[in-house]
C-alpha cells in the first residue's frame, strides 16, 4: 500500500516563480521567503507596500509579489515614513541590509524608530557590503577581513556597530529582535519574530524591527555550508540573538 | 502678508497632502506655517531628521499618489539633490521651493540667487531637468506654488519654485485665490498594495542597458514637451524699447523700478523678466530685443542665468553684466545710472553714425 502523500510545504503565493540572482547560500533568499510567508499570514499581500534598499536585495521586487518603491541608499525609512503617512491604511515595511541601515542610513532609521513610526524594518545584517564587492560595512566583525580591511577590521575602525541594542534604548519602539536563519529551528523562529514584528504594525502599536543574521558566503570567501556555521561560531557572539524591546511584555 | 506665508496659503490650496521640512532661515515661516495649518486640515505635517529625510519622505509620499512638498533653502536643497535626482528617475511628482540664501557653504542668511545652475541644470546627479517657477512677488508665492502642484501631476517630475530671502520675508498684499487650475490627472501608477492588479515597482534603477537608455529617452521627450509648452516670462515695457534688462525674482523688482523711472526721463527702457527659469524663454528674451541695442542682465549671482541669456541672444545685442553676492544688490539709484549712461552711448553712437552717411 502507498502511504497517502502529506504536503508539508508549499511556495507561499507572495513571492512570484522568478528564480534568485542571489548567491549559493545567500541568506537574502530566505528572509523574501519568510517576510512573504508573514504577508501570506495576515492575508494583507493587497495592502502592502514595501520600500527597497539599495545593496544585494535591490532586485527583491522580483521576488516578492508585491508593490514596491525603491530608495536612495539609507533612505528607506524615510519613503516608508512618507508612504505610511500619506497612508495609514496600508501596511509598509523596509527591507535593508547593514550598508544601507546602519551606515549611510543610520540617521533614517534612528529617528524613524524614535518617532515610533508604525512600520515594520527587516535588516538583513551580513557583517559586510555586498552588492560593491565586498568592503567592510558598520556591522563587521573585529579582525574580519574584507577588501576595505585587507588585515581584518581594526580597533580604530571601530568595533561593529549594535543595531538592536541601540534602538532597544529607545521609549518608543513597540519591538527590537535579532534572529539568524542559520538551522531550520533558527529558520521557524526568525519568521515568528517577523509575525510578531508585522503584528505590531497591523496593531497599530509603532516602530518594529527583525534583524537577521545572515550568510554571505562569497564575501566571507567560503563555502555556503561553513559560512552557516560561522554564525554560530563568530557572529553571535557579537550580535547575541534575542529581544531587545517588546513593549508588549513590558506593559503587560 | 510675507511670501512665505504666500507658499503656505498657495500649497494648502492646491490640495497639498503630505508636507515634510527641516528648518533653515530664511524659510521658517513656511515649515512653521505648515505644522500650524495642515494637521487641523486632516493633512499630514512631519518635521523630517534631515533634508535627506525630508525629500525622501516626499518620495514615499508622491509613490502613494498624494500631493507632496517639501521647502528649504540653499544648503537644505543642497543635500535634497539626491531626492530629487531619484523623483525624477521614478517620475514622481513634487513640489520644492528653494528660499534663497547667499552662499557657497552656510553663506550667509541673506537673499541671494546663486542656486540658479543647480536648479536649471537638473542639480543632482544623471541626465534630468525639473521645471522651474521664479516668483517675484508674494502673490507670485502663492500663484506658483498652487501652479508647481499641477506642472508636476502634468508631466510627473518635481517642480522646482526658486524664490529668495528677500521675497520670503517681505510683506504685500495678497489676493488669497485660487490661480486657474488645470485638469487633475489621474495616478494610476500609484503605490496602493497590488489588489487586483499587478504589483508595481517605483524605481530609477533600470539596470540592462537598454532600458535605461530607453527610459532616459522617455524623460528627454518630456523635458521637450515642456520647453515646447511651458517657456514663461513678463515683458514689461518692451516693445520700443532700446535698452533691455533681464533678472527674476527680486533682482526684477529692481530692475521694474528702474525702468519706470527712466522712462519718466523720456528713455526707452524695458524689463523681460523670466518666469520659468528652466525652460528658459528664449524666444520671449529674443522678442523683447526687436528694437534693443544693450541688454542689461542682473542677478545676485555672478553670472548664471547669464550663460542662457548668452545662449539665447548669441552676438544679437552687446550685454552688460550686473552681479552680485552675498546678500548685496544693485540700488534703484546705479540701475537707473547705467541705464542713462548706456542710452545715451547708444544714442550718441547712432548720432554719429547718422552724421557719416
Ligand atoms: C549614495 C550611494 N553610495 C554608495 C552606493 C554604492 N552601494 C551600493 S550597495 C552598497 C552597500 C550595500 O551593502 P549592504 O547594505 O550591507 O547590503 P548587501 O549588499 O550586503 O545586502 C553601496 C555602498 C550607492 N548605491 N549609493
Ligand atoms: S554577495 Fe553576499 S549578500 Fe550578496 S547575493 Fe551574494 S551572498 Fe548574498
Amino acid at each position: 500500500m502507498i502511504a497517502t502523500e502529506k504536503k508539508v510545504f508549499t511556495r507561499s503565493p507572495v513571492l512570484t516563480p522568478n528564480i534568485t540572482h542571489y548567491c549559493p547560500g545567500c541568506g537574502h533568499g530566505i528572509v523574501h521567503r519568510l517576510v512573504a510567508e508573514a504577508i501570506e499570514h495576515y492575508g494583507i499581500r493587497e495592502r502592502t507596500v514595501c520600500v527597497a534598499p539599495v545593496g544585494c536585495s535591490v532586485l527583491a521586487y522580483k521576488y516578492i509579489d508585491i508593490d514596491m518603491s525603491e530608495a536612495a541608499h539609507g533612505r528607506a525609512p524615510a519613503v516608508a515614513t512618507g508612504i505610511k503617512r500619506a497612508r495609514p491604511d496600508l501596511f509598509v515595511m523596509t527591507y535593508q541590509g547593514d550598508g544601507d541601515l546602519a551606515a549611510i542610513g543610520t540617521a533614517e532609521i534612528v529617528h524613524a524608530a524614535n518617532r515610533g513610526e508604525n512600520i515594520s524594518a527587516i535588516f538583513v545584517n551580513n557583517a559586510v557590503y555586498g552588492m560593491t564587492g565586498g568592503q567592510m560595512a558598520p556591522t563587521t566583525i573585529l579582525g574580519q577581513k574584507t577588501t576595505t580591511t585587507p588585515t581584518g577590521r581594526a580597533a580604530n575602525e571601530g568595533p561593529p556597530i549594535k543595531v538592536c541594542e541601540m534602538l532597544g534604548t529607545m521609549d518608543a519602539p513597540s519591538y527590537i529582535a535579532r534572529v539568524t536563519v542559520d538551522k531550520p529551528a533558527a529558520v521557524r523562529k526568525a519568521k515568528q519574530a517577523i509575525i510578531t514584528a508585522f503584528g505590531r504594525q497591523l496593531d497599530n502599536k509603532g516602530f518594529s524591527l527583525v534583524e537577521v543574521l545572515s550568510p554571505c558566503p562569497t564575501y566571507w570567501r567560503l563555502p555556503p555550508v561553513k559560512a552557516v556555521k560561522r554564525i554560530e561560531e563568530w557572529m553571535v557572539h557579537t550580535f547575541p540573538l534575542g529581544v531587545y524591546k517588546d513593549k508588549e511584555a513590558e506593559n503587560a | 502678508m510675507s511670501g512665505n506665508d504666500a507658499v503656505v496659503e498657495g500649497a494648502i490650496r492646491a490640495g497639498l497632502d503630505c508636507y515634510f521640512g527641516y528648518p533653515i532661515t530664511p524659510q521658517n515661516e513656511i515649515i512653521a506655517g505648515m505644522a500650524a495649518r495642515l494637521p487641523p486640515l486632516g493633512r499630514v505635517f512631519l518635521q523630517s531628521e534631515s533634508e535627506l529625510a525630508a525629500i525622501s519622505m516626499v518620495h514615499g509620499a508622491a509613490a502613494a499618489g498624494k500631493r507632496a512638498m517639501t521647502t528649504s533653502s540653499s544648503p537644505g536643497v543642497s543635500l535634497m539633490q539626491e531626492g530629487i535626482s531619484y523623483l525624477a528617475g521614478s517620475r514622481l511628482p513634487a513640489v520644492i521651493v528653494n528660499i534663497q540664501r547667499g552662499g557657497p557653504g552656510l553663506g550667509n542668511i541673506a537673499p541671494a540667487q546663486g542656486d540658479y545652475f543647480q536648479a536649471t541644470r537638473g542639480g543632482g546627479n544623471g541626465d534630468y531637468r525639473t521645471i522651474v517657477l521664479a516668483p517675484d512677488s508674494a502673490q507670485e508665492m502663492l500663484d506658483f506654488t498652487f501652479e508647481a502642484f499641477d506642472l508636476a501631476d502634468q508631466y510627473r517630475s518635481p517642480v522646482l519654485v526658486l524664490s529668495d530671502g528677500r521675497l520670503g520675508q517681505m510683506m504685500e498684499p495678497v489676493e488669497l485665490r485660487d490661480p486657474p487650475a488645470r485638469k487633475r490627472v489621474e495616478k494610476p501608477w500609484a503605490l496602493t498594495g497590488a489588489k487586483g492588479r499587478d504589483a508595481f515597482f517605483i524605481c530609477s534603477l533600470r539596470l540592462p542597458v537598454p532600458e535605461l537608455a530607453e527610459h532616459n529617452r522617455v524623460l528627454q521627450k518630456v523635458y521637450r514637451e515642456i520647453e515646447r509648452r511651458e517657456p514663461r516670462a513678463e515683458a514689461y515695457r518692451t516693445d520700443d524699447a532700446l535698452l533691455v534688462f533681464t533678472a527674476y525674482g527680486a533682482s526684477a523688482r529692481l530692475c521694474r523700478e528702474a525702468v519706470d523711472l527712466l522712462r519718466d526721463e523720456g528713455l526707452k527702457a524695458g524689463l523681460l523678466r523670466p518666469i520659468t527659469l528652466w525652460p528658459f524663454p528664449h524666444k520671449k528674451l529674443l522678442a523683447s530685443l526687436k528694437k534693443a541695442k544693450t541688454l542689461v542682465v542682473t542677478e545676485l549671482s555672478y553670472g548664471q542665468m547669464l550663460d542662457d541669456v548668452r545662449l539665447a541672444v548669441a552676438e544679437r545685442v552687446p550685454i552688460e553684466f550686473l552681479g552680485y553676492a552675498g546678500g548685496e544688490a544693485p540700488s534703484i539709484k546705479e540701475l537707473v545710472a547705467l541705464g542713462r549712461k548706456l542710452l545715451k552711448k547708444s544714442r550718441r553712437k547712432n548720432a554719429s553714425k547718422g552724421k557719416r552717411r
